[in-house]
Formats: structure tokens, sequence, C-alpha cells
């Protein structure tokens, strides 16, 4: 029970670092592999609490298919956030 | 005109809302306790096994006591890939080549893509397959397929992939659907009727559940035809750099 406990917080704690550094991040090539990251923990985390359907559909759908549409979108549009937080459309 | 006959259809729709709300009692617990038999998780756990014969629990509630939702929800992904279909899809002019806007990958990656391309189709089609049986059903079979296609996109510059099978193949997916359920009422039972053909047969067969596992694999198609379909249109998008 108590390492059930213990990989559960662990895995927590590893869940809000990657968001925050999505947010943070500057570099949306780095960001969206982080959420690619949540979206490995999430399923992880389902599978832990018996859920192996939900985290079988997060693993596919948020690892696989969610990361690579936004890497795509990232490589037609712009790869770094803008400084001056205008919405500059290249 | 138009905004007073949005705020009466509003007005409409808010009221059978708080209507409905009203039949649950303010604060009652309707899920949990499951050796309470009035709750609904208990009487699931209780009457799934018995009734349908269906083995995975989620499968029997997704497909069969809320197949209409999810009817609605196939019909919410085919809406979505076709508005996307409508707005990126680029039509060639006469005698213009398809071409993927990815660079040439190396031999390593259209080697080693193409030995796994076959191993992932066969673990989504074995995940949609036995979708009453253990974990996963339909769309995590279909999702899986679709990473499948994309690792084959990603590493050939010049994968094609007919786009008239795809819609072939989500089509009558679709039809399959609702015409099972549709037979449910034929037969005299109610839309999507449970053992309206193949019979209910034995708990943990693979042909078992009645029309549970035939809509799974309908599904299974249908997302996996769609989702290809949307990551083929991202890709052929020509990136704009200047």
């Amino acid at each position: 029970m108590i390492f059930y406990v213990v990989i559960f917080s662990i895995l927590a704690l590893l869940l809000v670092a990657s968001g925050l550094y999505a947010i943070i991040q500057k570099d949306l090539l780095y960001a969206v592999i982080s959420t690619g990251v949540i979206s490995l923990i999430l399923s992880v985390m389902f599978y832990l609490l018996q859920a192996p359907d939900v985290a079988l559909t997060e693993a596919a759908i948020g690892v696989a298919l969610t990361t690579v549409i936004f890497v795509i979108t990232i490589r037609n549009t712009t790869r770094f956030e803008d400084e001056n937080d205008n919405n500059k459309v290249k | 005109m138009k905004k007073y006959l949005a705020i009466f259809l509003l007005l409409i729709v808010g009221f059978y809302l708080i209507q409905a709300f009203n039949l649950v009692p303010f604060g009652a617990n309707r899920v949990g306790n499951i050796d309470d038999e009035s709750t609904v998780g208990a009487y699931y756990l209780k009457n799934t096994v018995p009734k349908t014969s269906v083995a995975n629990v989620v499968t029997a509630i997704v497909v069969n006591y809320r197949g209409f939702d999810t009817l609605g929800e196939v019909t919410v992904l085919f809406l979505a890939t076709t508005g996307l279909g409508s707005i990126l899809f680029r039509k060639r002019k006469h005698g213009e080549e398809e071409e993927r806007v990815l660079k040439e990958s190396s031999q390593l990656v259209k080697i080693g893509s193409r030995l796994l391309f076959p191993f992932i189709a066969l673990l989504g089609i074995y995940v949609f397959i036995h979708g009453h049986l253990t974990p996963g059903g339909g769309f995590q079979g279909g999702a899986i397929i679709a990473t499948g296609f994309l690792l084959m996109l990603v590493a050939y510059k010049n994968y094609k992939l007919g786009h008239g099978a795809l819609t072939w193949i989500e089509s009558l997916a679709g039809i399959t659907f609702a015409g099972i359920g549709i037979w449910g009422l034929i037969t005299g039972g109610t839309f999507l009727e449970n053992n309206a053909f193949p019979g209910l047969g034995n708990v943990n067969d693979l042909i078992s559940g009645g029309v549970i596992p035939i809509i799974y694999i309908a599904v299974g198609f249908k997302v996996a035809a769609e989702l290809t379909g949307v990551l083929d249109i991202l890709l052929s998008i020509k990136p704009n750099k200047n």
C-alpha cells in the first residue's frame, strides 16, 4: 500500500513539473513534448488506478496522435513563442 | 427576431434540463456504495455479466447500456474530420503530383517503420476485436492503427493513401453501427437491442455478447480511417515560411 502511495506521489509531482515546464518553456517544440510526457504519466496513473481502458486511450491519443498533430502545426507555423507577445501571423 | 427565437429556444431547453435535474434529489449519491442495490454502479456490476455475457463491464456500458452516446461520439468525430477536411483539403490542379511536405527520411527510419507497421496494425486489430474481453475497444484500437499509418506517412515521402477507400471504410462502418441499432427495432426490441442477432453466447468466448463485438469492430475501422485521414490531410499542408 505504502509502495503505491510513494509511486503515485512521485508520478503526480512529475506531472505537475512537466505541466509547469510546458507553460514556462519558450521553445514550443519542447513544450509540446512535455505535454506528451504529461499524457504518458497520466496513462500510468490511470493504470495504477485500475482503469486500463482509459489508460489505453490516453496512451494512444494523448501520447502519440495529439503530440504529433501539434508538432506538425509547429512545423507549419513558428517554433518560438514571441517575446513581445504580439500575434504575428507569418 | 432571430435573437428572440434563440432566447426562446434556450429557455425551453433550460426548462427541461432543470426538470430533469429535479428528478434526482439534491445531493443524493447515485453512483457510490457498491453494496446498495439501488445505486447505478452496483446495478452495472451485478447485472452486466449475466445479462450481456460480456466480461469487460466498461465495454458493456459504453457500447450497450450507453450505446446511443457512443453513436453520438462517433458522429462528433465524423463531423470534426469532415470540418477539418473541408477547411484544409486543397484540391490539386490537373496533373499536379501529390506531394508530402516532409523531407526524405533516412534508410534506417524507412526500414524500421516498415518492420514495425504490421505489428502495430496487428495490435490495433487485436485490441478492437477483443474489446469485450480485455481492456480496450474500438476507439483505442483505431487510434493505435492510426499511429501505425502515421509512422508510414512520416517515413515514406510518397506513401499513398486511397482517399476513396478511407471514405468507403468510414461510411460502411457508420452504416453498420446505425444499421445494427435499427435492426434491433425491426426485430421488435429497442434501438441497439443486445441479443438481436448472433445470440449472447458464453462469457469469455470470442464470439459472445450479442452485437457488442460487431459494433466495436465497426467503431475501430471508423476511428482508424478517420484519424488516418486527419493525419494525411495535416501532413500534406505546405508550410509557408518566408
